[in-house]
């Protein structure tokens, strides 16, 4: 299985770093939707309490949504997806591909957003590293691993840039409320490991599930 | 290249004929295809003949076991799709009316991907070997997005061919390429049937499926209305069948 995911993300991350057009507009739109936060939120120096990790995740969210779409419009244009869905491997080596090479790119996303988000909102987010990418990193898989299943089951609809975020926010609520809390945690004075340590158990709870979920349905919903 | 020198699948999943049984295929309350048998012997090309909305990339879609038949049922050998392991696409091969192609890699990347993906461990030697069988070993690494459509129809055959199929599916082959494209590509899949492999396409160009079909199926509003072996004067049979005059 990780043979062909590997082969798939190397694919992946090729035709990105050709194009660059995911990374450029996930990039453009999450970091303007930081600024646009920034500038009405912020008043005389002061940001809202815990605002910095709403809109970190606001941030997170909305770029991969953006970057779930053009990746599996870039599989539809030349109907490359079923060109993988044909390889004699594992249909859920072909979902863990396309979910790598997601993560790739909200990783690199989040690499920008976090020093942008601390410096806008004076929040002390590089404070706790350690905390913070694993929440980041657990968040973010929980989010992409909904997004890529959705994304792939919805490439053949014909109003799937409407469908993908109206099945996939309300799904992935709970790793959206616990990303943010978790996250503000870290924001606090004093850092509570005990609080922090339950929101990264909740936000890893969730991976699991959802990751299993998504390998144990993609054969069927691949298969028509 | 022989379909049992490129082979990298199982032995126990090879098979000399694919056998199309009573194969129904329904979406919603639409019938697409409706109680079609056939057999695709290995070593003979099979033409699926019939208007837009006939059913024929349905069928393909089922022989390539990317749809699952509504009813009857598919055996590639003695194997069903669905008691087979994943390993039995490795010994289909698929020419799409879409190529498959990804048009931000060169000819290369796209055939060594294509061939990595099969289980090829030479990877890059199958590319390049597809490349001189396409007659484009000097245009390797330049992008798809650079290639006409003929060009792209021949890496797109070579992506399709590349790990040595048993069976081969072609939907519309023919379409958009000049003389000198359509020649080659008939000439390629006569080579194919040389080899041994089994070749079902679908087609609307009667004059070049004309002396290339060991059989033609002549299908309408889903159902198959004739086969004829060896067929001669198609474009004669093909008008009878569509207008009524044939089996049903």
């Amino acid at each position: 299985m990780m043979r062909v995911a590997w082969l798939i993300l190397r694919k992946d991350l090729t035709v990105e770093v050709r194009s660059k057009e995911i990374a450029y507009t996930t990039l453009f739109f999450a970091v303007s939707c930081v600024l646009v936060f920034a500038f009405a939120l912020v008043r005389e120096g002061r940001p809202p309490e815990d605002g910095a990790a709403g809109i970190l995740w606001i941030s997170v969210m909305f770029a991969g949504n953006l970057a779930l779409g053009r990746t599996f419009e870039r599989e539809r244009q030349s109907e490359t997806l079923r060109a993988l869905l044909l390889a004699p491997a594992s249909r859920p080596a072909v979902y863990v591909g396309k979910l790598l090479g997601i993560l790739a790119l909200l990783f690199g996303a989040e690499l920008l957003l976090v020093p942008l988000v601390a410096l806008l909102f004076q929040a002390g987010l590089l404070a706790h590293p350690f905390w913070l990418t694993s929440i980041l990193v657990t968040g973010t898989i929980g989010f992409a691993a909904v997004g890529t299943l959705f994304a792939a089951m919805l490439v053949r609809a014909r109003s799937r840039d409407v469908l993908l975020p109206v099945l996939l926010y309300p799904i992935t609520v709970p790793v959206i409320i616990a990303g943010v809390r978790g996250t503000a945690t870290l924001l606090q004075p004093e850092l509570d490991a005990g609080i922090a340590r339950f929101w990264l158990a909740l936000l890893v709870t969730f991976d699991v599930v959802f990751v299993t979920l998504a390998l144990w349905t993609f054969e069927a919903v691949m298969t028509d | 290249m022989s379909p049992a020198a490129a082979s990298t699948a199982r032995p126990g999943l090879d098979f000399d004929c694919v056998t199309v049984d009573e194969v129904s295929r329904h979406f919603g309350r639409r019938r697409a295809v409706s109680r079609v048998s056939f057999v695709a012997h290995g070593g003979r090309i099979i033409g699926l003949l019939g208007p837009n909305g006939a059913g024929k990339s349905t069928l393909l879609a089922m022989l390539a076991t990317l749809l699952k038949p509504s009813a009857g049922v598919i055996r590639y050998g003695t194997l069903t799709a669905a008691d087979a392991p994943p390993e039995l696409r490795g010994r289909i091969g698929v020419l799409g009316h879409d190529l498959f192609l990804y048009p931000e890699l060169t000819a290369r990347e796209n055939l060594a991907f294509f061939a990595a993906l099969y289980g090829r461990r030479d990877a890059g030697a199958a590319a390049d070997a597809a490349l001189a069988e396409a007659g484009l070993a000097d245009r390797g690494d330049d992008l798809v997005s650079g290639f006409s459509r003929g060009m792209r129809q021949r890496i797109a055959l070579e992506r399709a061919l590349i790990h040595g199929p048993r069976l081969v599916l072609l939907d519309e082959p023919f379409t958009g390429l000049d003389q000198a494209s359509t020649a080659a590509l008939v000439a390629r899949l006569k080579g194919l049937r040389e080899s041994g492999a089994a070749i079902v396409l679908a087609t609307h160009d009667l004059d070049v499926a004309e002396g290339l079909l060991d059989e033609a199926i002549f299908l309408r509003e889903g159902r198959m209305v004739e086969s004829l072996s060896r067929p001669e004067d198609l474009r004669s049979a093909y008008h009878q069948a569509m207008t009524g005059g044939g089996r049903s």
